[in-house]
């Protein structure tokens, strides 16, 4: 039988090694798994690169992940927020690696990975400082009279997403504007743990509106919506 | 002769002007968002946001905010009828595959000829950011930036080539400011309109560049 529900976060997180690559979703205030990654900073893996469209706020989450001096590299798009002052911090007193990614380069080197590409040139960023690595240029090329720079995959070791229904066979969908990264960071990791508000029994989630396929799942946990940041609910309520 | 700049709100409002019916439009974050408020009425107009939804809505009223319901700059807004979500890969497919009709981006520079920089100073310490930027810069069928035309200390942020780091090679199409519309050409400038009172000559020596009228 298949069953990718596990019961715990820290039996979802337990081998992590140390030195992993890790694609943590979320943007802004929707889809963050905050479970995971409070999680991640219990299992107490080092030495980690983290991708993730931002590069934490305040105190919590990413960043103390980063406080912790867990982190190793980042792999971003906008690390910079208002109140990203662990990251900055780290940052300006070069105890963290910053790779600079944009935005839609991040998304689709994650789906290139997830999809077998090899690499892929693309336009954005051309003739800009996003187009060097370690300050030399990647390779560049024109295609019917466009300029293209090639991009690599980004793999992950495991990926952290927040989805809100899921079954046992590891089948996802979304709640809104919180699905952002989740699909494609499940592709591009050999391990995936999501997290789900409600579980389904198998064949209670309409496979026409399945957004994520089970394939690309490892391992499902339970968490029980609550008023936090994780979001997803009415204040009123 | 007295001038008068155009205020926030007339900015966004000439911006608005533009925008024709039935186009997919994507704001970026800071002064484009207030393009939304000044669509003119009969306007059917789709709203993009780079984290993954078609068809957005205004912002919500208070004690009504869903926080899975957010645009790029992670404000709580609405969907409209006919919305729709996507994940991120699809949604910059979207920016990046030419599908976006127009987007409306900030800036620190724009060149005459349309190169953009608008995602880093450059300076020592500063964090940098990029975002969606250069996906968007060079993704949409038309960049449009919008911008106060002099810095604080009275310099042109329209310049002959941008000193700070670019965002994009000749992407920007138009630059709609507090002072004057321009299009920016491979030939430089050429001006569309400009302020009651403001005089070509007059608005030549404010940005030191070469505008065909």
């Amino acid at each position: 039988m298949i069953n990718k529900l596990t019961s715990s976060v820290a039996q979802a997180l337990a081998d992590i090694p140390d030195g992993a690559t890790i694609l943590i979703g979320g943007f802004g205030t929707a889809g963050v798994p905050n479970e995971l990654i409070d999680g991640l900073l219990v299992q107490g893996a080092r030495d980690l690169t983290v991708v993730n469209n931002n590069a934490g706020n305040g105190n919590a989450g990413l960043a103390a992940l980063l406080a912790a001096g867990r982190v190793r590299k980042m792999v971003c798009s906008f690390p910079r927020q208002a109140d990203s002052h662990v990251f900055d911090q780290l940052y300006r007193s070069a105890k963290l690696e910053l790779e600079l990614v944009p935005q839609g380069n991040l998304a689709e080197r994650i789906r290139a990975a997830g999809a077998g590409i090899g690499a892929f040139f693309c336009p954005t960023g051309f003739g800009t400082d996003l187009a060097k690595t370690n300050g030399k240029e990647r390779e560049t090329r024109e295609i019917n009279g466009k300029h293209y720079v090639l991009e690599y995959p980004i793999h992950g070791d495991v990926a952290l997403i927040k989805a809100e229904r899921g079954d046992r066979w590891g089948n996802l969908t979304y709640r809104k504007a919180a699905r952002n990264f989740g699909p494609v960071m499940a592709m591009a990791a050999r391990r995936t743990v999501a997290t789900v508000h409600e579980i389904a029994a198998l064949g209670g989630l309409d496979p026409e509106s399945i957004v994520t396929p089970g394939i690309f799942v490892t391992q499902i946990v339970h968490i029980e919506r609550t008023a936090t940041r994780a979001g997803g609910f009415r204040k009123a309520a | 002769m007295d001038y008068r700049k155009r205020t926030k709100a007339e900015l966004a409002a000439r911006v608005a002007q533009d925008i024709f019916d039935g186009a997919v439009v994507n704001l970026g974050i800071g002064q484009p968002t207030l393009v939304a408020n000044h669509l003119p009425a009969g306007r059917e107009v789709i709203l993009h946001s780079e984290n993954g939804i078609l068809g957005m809505g205004a912002a919500p009223a208070a004690e009504e905010e869903d926080f899975d319901l957010i645009n790029a700059g992670k404000q709580p807004v609405t969907l409209l009828p006919g919305g729709s979500f996507f994940h991120h890969a699809d949604s910059f497919a979207m920016m990046r595959g030419g599908h976006l009709d127009i987007c409306v981006l900030g800036a620190f520079q724009v060149s005459e000829t349309g190169d953009l920089a608008n995602w880093h100073t450059g300076e020592q310490g500063a964090i940098p950011a990029v975002g969606g930027a250069m996906d968007l810069a060079t993704g949409a069928k038309q960049t449009w930036v919008m911008m106060d035309l002099l810095t604080r200390s009275g310099e042109s942020k329209l310049v002959g080539k941008c000193t700070y780091p670019l965002t994009g090679i000749g992407c920007v199409k138009r630059v709609y400011t507090d002072l004057a519309t321009f299009a920016c050409t491979a030939e430089g400038l050429r001006l569309i309109d400009l302020v009651d009172g403001l005089g070509v000559e007059q608005l030549r020596q404010l940005i030191g560049l070469r505008i065909r009228t």
